[in-house]
Formats: C-alpha cells, sequence, structure tokens
C-alpha cells in the first residue's frame, strides 16, 4: 500500500486533470465507472489505488457536428448518443450499438471513451466507433494533443496505444453519406449481455466497406483484409468464402464462459454474409 | 472524512464518504435510506437503482463521490399513489426487485416521450424480477403511462 493508497483526484478542467496524471502516472481515470464498480467491494484491497474521477469535467461533455465531422467528448454517455436524433438519422449504428449496452441503467453512465480505454475485446461501442473511422484524440501535460486511429490503437489484450499520463478527451469520426451501416452482437439474450460475438459494418462511395468484430481475437479488430475482399468481389456465394481473409484480419476466437471458439468462427462468418443479403 | 453536497430527495444533503464508497452504501448505510436494494452488485439486476439528475443508475457501480452536487433521487422520494398500478396489475411478489422497478417505472411516466423509440420492455429490461415473469411489471407501468395521460387530457 503506497502513502497515496484510496485516494481520488477531483479536477474541474482538463489541465488539471493532465497535471494530476502527470505527477502520478498511476492514477486510474474514472468516467461511469460502470466496469471499474462490478463486484467492488469484494475486491477493496485490489482498488486501493489512486483514481482520478472524470465524472464532472464540463470540458469532456458535448457533441458537436460540422460540415466534416462529429466530435464525441470523452463524457459522453451511451444515453447522450441514444436521445440525440442527429445520431438516430444520420448514425444509427452508433445508437444500435447503445442501445445494446447493458441496460438504461449502464447507458446513463457508461461512456464511448470509457469503452475505448477498458479495452474489453468484447466491447460493444468500440466496434460501432471502429466501423465509422473514428479517431482517438488523447492529451498530457508534456505532450499536448496527440491522435490515434481507433482501428490502431490496440496493441495486444488490454494493451493500448495511450501513455500513463495522457487522458482520452475526444473522439471524432469523419461525416460521411454511409449507404449501409450495421450493427450486431450474438449474445445469450437482448438486454443485460456480453457480446458472444459482435460486428459492425459500414459502407459508403467515398470509403468501401468497414468491418469492425468483437470477442473473436484478444483486441476489438478492423478486418482489413475481409473489407478488401467486399470492395473487390462484393458479397460470396457462402459465408465459407469469408474464411480466409477473416483469418488473414486475425480473428481467431478462444473458448469461455461465454462462447466457443467454433461457435464464434461459425456465427461471426454467417453474420456478415447474412448483413450483406 | 471528506464530505460532498448533493441534493438529495428535493433537499441539500452534507454526506461523509471515502474514496471506496459506492452511493449505494452511502444511502443505505450512511443516511439510513434502506429501500435502495442491493441485489447483485454488478450492474445488472437494477434492484439498487436511483435517479442521479434525473436518469436511472445502478447505485452499486457509482462511487459516492461522483454523485457531488447532483440531484439524486432515491425509491423513498417516489409518491405512494404511484405505486397503485404496480399493486393492481400484480408487479410485485418476493420484493427484492421491486424498490429499483419502482423507480424505473417513476422516470418512465415522468419521461413519456421515451416510449417512441423504446418499448417499455427495454426501458425496463434493467430490472431483473424472478417472481412475476415481467408482465405485471409491463402492465403497470403502461397502466400508469395511461393515467398520466388521461389526467394530462383531463386538464383544460
Amino acid at each position: 500500500m503506497n502513502a497515496d493508497a484510496g485516494t481520488i483526484a477531483m479536477p474541474d478542467t482538463i489541465d488539471e486533470a493532465l497535471d494530476a496524471m502527470a505527477a502520478n502516472p498511476d492514477l486510474i481515470p474514472v468516467a461511469g465507472a460502470t466496469d471499474l464498480f462490478v463486484h467492488w467491494p469484494e475486491h477493496l484491497e485490489a482498488h486501493e489505488r489512486s483514481y482520478l474521477d472524470l465524472s464532472h469535467l464540463h470540458e469532456l461533455r458535448g457533441i458537436t457536428f460540422t460540415e466534416e465531422t462529429i466530435t464525441l467528448g470523452a463524457g459522453t454517455s451511451y444515453w447522450d448518443v441514444i436521445r440525440d436524433p442527429r445520431f438516430r438519422d444520420e448514425l444509427p449504428i452508433l445508437v444500435n450499438a447503445a442501445r445494446t449496452v447493458g441496460a438504461v441503467q449502464i447507458q446513463t453512465r457508461g461512456t464511448w471513451a470509457g469503452n475505448i480505454a477498458n479495452a474489453s475485446p468484447a466491447a460493444d461501442g468500440v466496434p460501432a466507433l471502429m466501423a465509422c473511422d473514428a479517431t482517438v484524440h488523447l492529451a498530457s501535460a508534456a505532450r499536448g494533443e496527440t491522435t490515434v486511429p481507433l482501428a490502431d490503437f490496440y496493441l495486444g489484450y488490454k494493451q493500448m496505444r495511450r501513455e500513463p499520463d495522457e487522458l482520452i478527451t475526444r473522439i471524432t469520426l469523419p461525416r460521411r453519406a454511409y449507404d449501409f451501416q450495421y450493427f450486431e452482437k450474438v449474445g445469450a439474450r437482448n438486454a443485460q449481455t456480453i457480446a458472444k460475438v459482435g460486428v459492425s459494418m459500414t459502407h459508403a462511395a467515398e470509403s468501401g466497406w468497414r468491418i469492425a468484430a468483437a470477442s473473436v481475437a484478444p483486441v476489438t479488430l478492423r478486418c482489413r483484409n475481409l473489407e478488401a475482399q467486399l470492395d473487390d468481389e462484393g458479397r460470396p456465394a457462402s459465408p465459407d468464402d469469408f474464411e480466409s481473409a477473416l483469418q488473414a484480419d486475425g480473428v481467431a476466437p478462444i473458448d469461455d464462459i461465454r462462447s466457443t471458439a467454433a461457435y464464434r468462427s461459425k456465427v461471426i462468418a454467417c453474420i456478415i454474409w447474412h448483413a450483406l443479403a | 472524512m471528506p464530505q460532498i453536497q448533493l441534493t438529495l430527495n428535493g433537499s441539500p444533503a452534507t454526506v461523509d464518504y471515502e474514496p471506496h464508497h459506492r452511493l449505494l452504501d452511502t444511502l443505505r448505510y450512511g443516511l439510513a435510506l434502506t429501500g435502495t436494494k442491493e441485489g447483485c452488485g454488478e450492474g445488472e439486476c437494477g434492484a439498487c437503482t436511483v435517479l442521479i439528475d434525473g436518469r436511472p443508475a445502478n447505485s452499486c457501480l457509482v462511487p459516492t463521490y461522483q454523485a457531488r452536487g447532483c440531484d439524486v433521487r432515491t425509491v423513498e422520494s417516489i409518491p405512494a399513489e404511484t405505486l397503485r398500478p404496480l399493486l393492481e396489475s400484480g408487479a410485485t411478489q418476493c420484493g427484492a426487485c421491486t424498490p429499483g422497478v419502482v423507480v424505473t417505472s417513476a422516470w418512465v411516466r415522468s419521461n413519456p416521450e421515451l416510449i417512441e423509440t423504446h418499448t417499455l420492455r427495454q426501458l425496463m429490461a434493467g430490472n431483473l424480477c424472478r417472481c412475476t415473469g415481467y408482465d405485471g411489471i409491463i402492465d403497470g407501468v403502461q397502466q400508469g403511462l395511461d393515467m398520466d395521460a388521461e389526467s394530462r387530457g383531463a386538464k383544460p
């Protein structure tokens, strides 16, 4: 236990937050806490850490639409997107993804940026954002702002391109006239479930296909080989024809408490194939 | 012990907290508001549902410090007469889930525009009930909405 055990920093501004992170790189940022606090009392000793509460940082709030870009402040919750008619009209993929996260009580607290930083391979928000070519904006006191495409953000299981002194401040998406948006999550039931397999897909004339897959690898995967196959050849005769592209993309599911590798391999190909019907 | 200030059930309140405290425990053991129940402790069952700034949240997943400056409403603040449609429709049996059901139901009734985008089953999906089979709960919320619409229509 260190001297800072079980402390909480509650900054009022992003600058204060970044200074605190620079001074103590062990600080754990807390946004919605919907993952951090699961079974919290059973792990109190492990939680005797130093935290940085982001929930009252007004600078992280807000959603803006400009001609070319949509910006989600890092404090944007799922519910903020669900209730924003601009997303219902323009990016229903994000609304559909948000509506599968837990239930309303989670959607009102959990944030898109927290979903990114939590780095679960079974995330629901991350694949939907990835299929929209999201960019992650990070800030640090020492180096100012940097950006990383979400599709390049993950390096391995729970490994990401965020330095300990960096905070996600916002997420940006290019505005596109998508002619296809698709989100599917296969779980044990509709509400309150974690994905056995997740697929997010978009298509626009300017960008071609974007496909992101969840729960089939140690990270949320962008499936570039499959995108290229679809761009070049369109929908194949059978879902089996996706196999080599998906393998090249790193789809390598495992058996765990929620599903099996065999089921996941079969289902991801079938979902994509049916989505294209 | 450090303190936060919040609005609790409509009145200003100052409460002690430690960094590891959950809002659920602060309500139950710090403030004796034991209507809010702990079920699963993992944000799934909804028995601990409270309203924070007018939105339902699982208080088992909310650090107490995040409630600073917020408007927190617990089941104790829900007017008793709003329970009637839930009672009449058989929405309650053992009672473990009921406080959370009541809070979410009151939120739906305060925000009837939600049914333009959501079904009642979707809105109530965060409140698990192992007794009633849900039909009674959904019927009760619907009856409440119908009563509210009727009383709005009755006003000049």
